[in-house]
This record gives C-alpha cells, structure tokens and sequence, in this order.
C-alpha cells in the first residue's frame, strides 16, 4: 500500500481551503440584498416557532380540540394577543401550530416531486428523440393538464379528506413542471461541446446527468424549489380552505381560515391571525427564493 | 496497408437531412494520416471538414464509407459503441474553449475524469497528476481549484489540451482549437501543441481555415471544399506552389507582411464570391463557379486525381 504523498495532502488541504472560500463568497452575494437576509431571518423564525411549537405556544393544549366557552369570542388582549375562537382557544397557539403543518405539507411536497421531476427531467432531456423522452413527457403533460383542486376532490372523495391525501394531489400535479425546468435545460445544454469532450472520454451516463448537467441547473432549480415552497402553502391551504384537506381540529392555516370566516365580520380577529400567518409564510419564502436567485447568479 | 499509417479514412460520406433539403456536408472524402505528423484539413466555413472530424470522433455516425484506426479498429461505429481503449486513444481539443469546459466544473474535476475512467492512475496521486499535466501544457498548479471562468481563453484552451493529454492518447483532433483565441494566446497554445507532439510523438488533425497555423505545425495539408478535398500536398510545397484554382485562391487571400511572402503568393487569381450551399452543390468540379479557369468540362465531370508530384495530388481538370 502506497501511503498518500505529503504533496497530495497539501493539494487536499488546499481545496477544501478554497471552497469554503467559495462558500464565503455565495454567502457574500446572498447577504447584499437586506430582504433575502429578512426572508432568511422569518423562515428560520417560523421553522423555530414550528419545532419547538409545544413550549413556544402559550396554550399548547389549544391546538386541537379544546373546549372552553366562557373563554370563546375574546377580542386580542395580553392574555391572549390574537383573541380566541368560539370554543375558547387561543388563536396565536393555533397558528404556530399551523405553521408546523405548514413546514411538513413543504417538506413533504418538495422531497417528493423536486427530485423526481428533476430526475426524469434529466433522463428526458438527455434522451431526447427516444421512447424514454416520449413517455416521460408526454406523462407530464397529462398530470399537469389536471387543476390541482380537481384532483384533490377526486382523491378526497375516493380515499378520506385528509391533509396526507391532499399533499399527495399537489405532489401529483407538481412534479411535471419540475420535469419541464430540467428537460429545457437539459436538452439545451445535451449538445454542448463539454458534454461531448466528457462522452468521447468515455464518462458514464449517471457521470454526465449528475456532474455534468445538473450542476449548471442547481441555481434555477434551487431558486424554483424555493418560490415553490410558498405556492404549496398557498395550495394547500386553498385546498383545506374548500374542505378537502386538513380537517377541524386540525390547526391548519387554511382550515382555520375557513372554519373561522362564518364569524365574520364580528369576530374579525379569529380568521385574521391565521390569514397573516399565510401571508408571512409566503412572503419569507419569497424574499429567500430572491436572495438564492441572486446567489447563482451573480455566478 | 502501410504501417506508417495511423488513420485510414476511405470514401467518407455524411449527409445530414435538413428543411432545406440534403446537406451534403462530407460526400466522399478519402485520406490517410500518418504516425506522428501534422495533417492539416483546411477548408472554409461550410466546407464539411469539421464534420469530418466529428464524424471521426463518432459524435454521428458516418453514411457511407470506412475510417480504419490503426489498421484494426473500424471508427465508423459510433461514440457510445467504441470500446474504452478507443475512447482513450483518440482525443479531441474543440474551436471554442468557453463552450468545451463546464462551466461549474473545477480545473482539477475536469481533468481528473479522463484518469478516472481510464484508470491511469491511482486515486491517491491524482492532484500530482493533475499538477504535473498543468505543468506540462505550462500552468502552474494553482490553476487547479479555478472555474472555467476565472481563466483567459488561452489558459481555458491549455486545459482543454491538458484534459485531452491526461488519458495519454495517441491520436488528437484540433477542430479549430485556436481560432477562437486572440493572436497571443495563440503562439503560446500552438508551441504547446508543437512540444508535446514531439515529446509524446502524437499524430494531430489540424483542422483550419487560418493558413499562418497550418504553415507553422504541419507537414501536410488538404484543401477542402463543399465536402470534397481538391489537393493534397506537403505544406512546403503547398505554399510553393499550388496547383488548384481555388488553393491558388486561398493563397492570395492571405494578407503578407514581408516582400518575401508577397513574392511567393499567387497573382493571377483574386478570391471571388461565396461558398455555395451544400444542399444544392455545383456539378461536377465544385469550385468551378467562382473558378476564373473554369471549362466546360468542369461543370459535367467531377475532375481526376492527378499527381503532380510525390505525395501533391490536385484534382482539377486543368492539369489533365
């Protein structure tokens, strides 16, 4: 066994020196724009909030369901700072727990249709002109021709309303467009010289797809995950909102918007608290979503 | 066959379908290449010799014809179909080295693929390796952590050449692999091109439409034009004393500097005109409607090979 040269430890050392310069260097251009820093700042707020909801809520029993009516219809006050609803819960408790069911409708959409998109996307690009494209696109074209909401009534109505089923709707809906930022992408770039000078040295096909091509698309591709994020909010609570997602007393955002407009105008307060809470979500992935743009490409 | 011959190229055909019609982008090309010279395949833009080149690097596969590789191999299978061996063998430096390295791969992630996969080293030596190839082709060593973009476009063609190297192959293709770059750089790439060619006893395709490259590194030279090579000659001899209309043409295009080149140059010919599309060739001879010699033989028959000298074949109905 030949021992690793001291020459080459120096070269080790010395790149990892370098990327994590480069690492600084993306920080840099990301923290130039003062409003990706404040997305930033909310999201890992929210995510906190989200986490460690049980001790950060003042009433964390309220979430669910919870019955006090001599504390029902209470305007805002320092007891309880966004009032209570018409069992006597506390509104503020029940939207940090929504922004928990927030975090996992994100978390669980994104795992699932960004890196499946972007796969068959890549597979559909590289291919192009064989049955591998043809039925990779022609499939995303039949799944992204259906309205999100549409679907969600039919699973709902096959399987039970639930948040999981209509997570699994969006999912449904969602990969294709993934397929289609990549599929652009890759077959723009398939023909490139690079990408030949590595096939006639004989690299191999996972090589060009995952070395070659997808780091070019990381940037955009980071950037739409990010946008995305707070579109699925905005889905999934418009989707809970028609009552065929989360049910009560699920502390969904969107449930709760809809569960607590029949008291409005009155009792304005307890459909207010949690369609801010939208709002904010929405806004901090969006102000991050310009920051990660900025980042890739000022490259 | 001979054994001096590395490349064997015979009849090549490539046509490729266009909205337009059939590009008849190579249609018939004929050469061979020897071990350890400068072949130089010049022609202007449309002419098919990049093509050529491609197609012997199987990025398409070719439409009629053979192309033999050092006797054994047979190149027109193409890219995917090629063993490892072949891939490693034979090496190609692109025009444009913005386009022929990846933008967001490392200096040292993009030569370091062609050691992978071939396994010419050891992954414990690999950033020596590296380092020694950087030095080779004149880098230092702190080129390695650099992108793409952080380099001049003669040291973006330096790695490119550098990745061509790391395989340690026997055969590259140049496809233009200084045209793309400023005077400057271009000296020091092609005195690059020439030590290592001698130190590695490589065999290089130049292919070119700039004559100052084709005269400084290589022993021979072929003109092509709308996919037919029209003469064949060792470039001493090619710049002495052209024979075909169109290399006589060229020639006289070429702007001198000194009174002893202007002496040389062809008088009796001005360039004329525009290359024809590929779709629609002219009959017969190819050049003969921007030929100021042209016969009426030239537009009925396609002209015989004559060979004026040894090794300086023209085809052209001229010299029959």
């Amino acid at each position: 066994m030949q021992k690793t040269s001291v020459q080459e430890l120096k070269f080790i050392e010395l790149e990892r020196k370098i990327k994590r310069e480069n690492w600084r260097r993306m920080w840099f251009r990301f923290k130039k724009s003062k409003l990706s820093i404040l997305g930033l700042s909310m999201i890992l707020v929210l995510l906190f909030m989200a986490v460690f909801a049980d001790y950060v809520a003042p009433y964390p029993s309220h979430a669910g369901l919870h019955i006090a009516f001599k504390n029902a219809y209470k305007p805002p006050s320092l007891e309880y700072i966004l009032g209570t609803d018409m069992y006597g819960r506390d509104v503020f408790s029940r939207i940090i727990f929504g922004f928990r069911y927030a975090f996992m409708m994100i978390g669980l959409v994104l795992s699932l249709v960004a890196p499946t998109g972007v796969i068959l996307g890549l597979l559909a690009g590289y291919y192009r002109g064989t049955v591998i494209e043809a039925i990779i696109v022609r499939l995303s074209d039949i799944f992204i021709s259906l309205p999100p909401l549409v679907l969600a009534l039919s699973i709902a109505s096959i399987l039970e309303p639930n948040i999981f089923n209509a997570m699994m709707a969006v999912s449904l809906m969602w990969w294709p467009w993934y397929v289609k930022l990549t599929y652009s992408m890759t077959v723009s770039l398939r023909n490139e010289p690079f990408i030949l000078a590595a096939e006639s040295q004989g690299a191999s096909t996972l090589h060009i797809l995952f070395k070659e091509l997808l780091p070019i698309q990381l940037g955009t591709i980071l950037t739409k995950v990010t946008l995305d994020a707070g579109w699925i909010i905005l889905i999934g609570a418009a989707i809970s909102f028609v009552g065929l997602g989360a049910q009560p007393p699920t502390p969904e955002l969107g449930t709760m918007v809809s569960e607590y407009s029949k008291y409005l105008p009155e009792y304005w307060w307890m459909s207010l608290g949690p369609a801010a809470g939208i709002i904010l979500i929405i806004l901090a992935f969006n102000l991050l979503g310009d920051g990660v743009r900025d980042v890739f490409a000022g490259e | 066959m001979q054994d001096d011959v590395i490349l064997n190229v015979l009849n090549l055909k490539k046509y490729f379908n266009t909205t337009e019609g059939v590009v008849r982008a190579v249609d018939g090309v004929s050469f061979n290449v020897e071990y350890g010279e400068t072949l130089a395949l010049v022609g202007e833009s449309g002419s098919g010799k990049t093509t050529t080149g491609h197609v012997i690097m199987g990025f398409y596969p070719p439409d009629d014809g053979k192309i033999i590789y050092k006797g054994i191999y047979d190149l027109s299978s193409p890219m995917k179909k090629r063993t490892l061996e072949l891939k490693r063998d034979i090496q190609i430096v692109f025009q444009d080295p913005g386009t022929s390295l990846n933008p967001k791969r490392m200096v040292k992630d993009i030569i370091t693929l062609p050691l992978l996969v071939h396994r010419t080293i050891e992954k414990k030596r690999i950033y020596e390796k590296v380092a020694e190839l950087l030095e080779y082709v004149g880098l230092s060593e702190e080129f390695m952590f650099k992108y793409p973009h952080e380099l001049g476009g003669g040291e973006k063609q330096l790695v490119a050449i550098a990745r061509a190297l790391a395989p340690q192959p026997s055969f590259i293709i140049l496809d233009e692999s200084t045209s793309a770059l400023d005077v400057s750089s271009q000296a020091k790439v092609l005195n690059t091109l020439v030590k290592i060619q001698k130190e590695l006893r490589l065999t290089y395709l130049l292919i070119t439409h700039d004559l100052g490259v084709v005269r400084n590194i290589s022993q021979r030279v072929m003109i092509m034009y709308l996919g037919k090579i029209y003469e064949e000659a060792p470039t001493e001899e090619f710049f002495k004393s052209p024979m075909h209309p169109y290399t006589q043409m060229l020639l006289s295009s070429i702007p001198t500097l000194s009174e002893d080149d202007e002496k040389i140059k062809p008088k009796e010919i001005e360039s004329v005109g525009e290359i024809p599309s590929a779709v629609k060739p002219p009959t017969g001879c190819r050049f003969h409607t921007r030929c100021p010699f042209a016969k009426p033989v030239c537009s009925q028959q396609d002209p015989p090979d004559i060979i004026a000298n040894s090794g300086h074949i023209v085809r052209c109905w001229l010299y029959e």
